[in-house]
């Protein structure tokens, strides 16, 4: 097993947000600072790590049929003490994140990562593409956080930059923002591939027309042989 | 049968496990978040209050109203005087839900500070009424002009947060609402005597207006 290649797929090739397209709920609401997307990133990596740890330990002792109900409740229990822990003894952090912390339970890179990769492989494989899906994650949450802030408040993890003289584009930090942002950035992230791809010789991670056939989600949720019940 | 009985077997023992573990995890975090929300509460109420050398959390007033149940103060006292008192209001109409907030005012009813204590406000947005920009605009304010209780936009005298104008008006009522209730209250709020140390009986000056 090659534990490097699945600690930086999260980053790039299989990017939660920019590739595989999961966990979009949470990257929309809370994406509105850059400081929000740290807390959420980290808060999803300590649970996306746990429960893949957990999952792939377990994974020989749940039947197939009940995986699911299985895998939530895991996840449910990790997002609980996350959230306990959270409010003792990082009150502040609580403060500003306690809104979205119940939202990771539905986040379906979580679920995604125990169905896809846990439920298939050893408990150090499985823990180490947690901690990289965790961490594109994050850096991703923290780039559209980041621009939103810039572009909607003038401002950087709280520090102005921008000037009394900016009228912040309010729109940014509104829903319909988050939306305008992260499809840009996907449009962006395709384009690079593309051109990448081209220039090393390969076959791109995405093809220049619509396929849903053949997409990274389709792919790696009934391609590798899960799911087909 | 026999499967289903199995799958049933499986799961109820992760549940188990699971309960287990949060009723662990539970335990051990109940009295730290407790603790946090009392600081976090009682730094309000030291941050609102006149100036006052006593202890306010041991020198409350319960004050029960009909159908808007109780509300403590916090009285604040200086050499055995009250200087003001520290009391939580919730305003009912934010963006999204309540908006608790802590006001302390002084004797004449006029207002010493506020500190929002638990909002649901947009982030980036209405949750900017946390801001002292915003705060600060109540300091040295009192009822004695009801007209100007608005925010701009509506004809008064505080400035809405831009893209937030709900949550600031939801705030700005609920501090001129609360003004209201300690005006009506305000004898049996600061006359009674301090119950549970010696203190000195010292008059009080009566609420005019």
């Amino acid at each position: 097993m090659n534990a490097w290649k699945e600690f930086t797929k999260g980053f790039w090739s299989e990017n939660p947000i920019f590739r595989l397209v999961l966990g979009i709920c949470p990257t929309l609401a809370v994406t509105t600072t850059a400081e929000n997307g740290i807390g959420m990133g980290l808060a999803s990596t300590f649970v996306l790590v746990c429960s893949n740890t957990v999952i792939a330990m377990i994974r020989n002792f749940i039947p197939k049929k009940i995986r699911i109900p299985a895998f939530i409740v895991i996840i449910a229990t990790f997002v609980t003490i996350v959230d306990l822990v959270m409010e003792g003894y990082f009150f502040a952090l609580h403060k500003s994140l306690g809104l979205f912390i119940p939202l990771i339970v539905v986040n379906c890179i979580i679920l995604g990562r125990a169905e896809a990769f846990a439920s298939k492989n050893g408990v150090f494989i499985s823990m180490i593409d947690g901690i990289g899906m965790g961490f594109g994650f994050t850096i991703s949450l923290v780039l559209i956080g980041a621009i939103r802030e810039i572009l909607g408040n003038g401002s950087i993890f709280n520090v102005p930059i921008l000037g009394s003289s900016y009228l912040p584009l309010l729109l940014m930090i509104l829903p319909p923002g988050a939306f305008i942002v992260l499809g840009i950035l996907l449009g962006l992230m395709n384009k690079a591939e593309i051109c990448l791809a081209e220039r090393a010789g390969r076959t791109p991670l995405i093809r220049k027309e619509h396929d849903c056939a053949n997409c990274t989600i389709h792919r790696a949720w009934f391609g590798l042989g899960g799911g087909g019940e | 049968m026999k499967e289903i009985l199995r799958l049933c077997f499986v799961l109820t023992i992760i549940a188990a496990v699971s309960a287990g573990v949060l009723a662990f995890v539970n335990q051990q975090t109940e009295k730290p978040i407790g603790k946090s929300h009392l600081d976090e509460k009682m730094s309000a109420v030291r941050s609102v209050l006149p100036p006052f050398d006593n202890e306010p959390d041991r020198d409350t007033v319960k004050i029960k109203e009909d159908g808007a149940g109780t509300t403590l103060f916090y009285r604040g006292r200086k050499d055995g005087a009250i200087t003001g008192v520290a009391f939580a209001a919730v305003a009912p109409n934010g963006y999204s839900g309540e908006i608790e907030i802590m006001i302390g005012v002084d004797t004449e009813g006029i207002v010493w500070g506020i500190e929002v204590l638990k909002h649901l406000e947009t982030p980036g947005l209405g949750s900017k009424i946390e801001t002292s920009d915003f705060r600060d605009q109540f300091k040295g304010k009192s009822l004695s002009d009801p007209e100007q209780w608005e925010v701009m936009k509506d004809g008064g005298v505080f400035k809405q947060i831009t893209g937030a104008t709900i949550s600031s008006r939801a705030v700005t009522f609920a501090v001129a609402q609360s003004l209201e209730f300690f005006r009506k209250h305000s004898s049996r709020i600061l006359e009674i005597e301090e119950p549970s140390k010696e203190a000195d009986r010292v008059p009080v000056k009566e609420q005019k207006e």
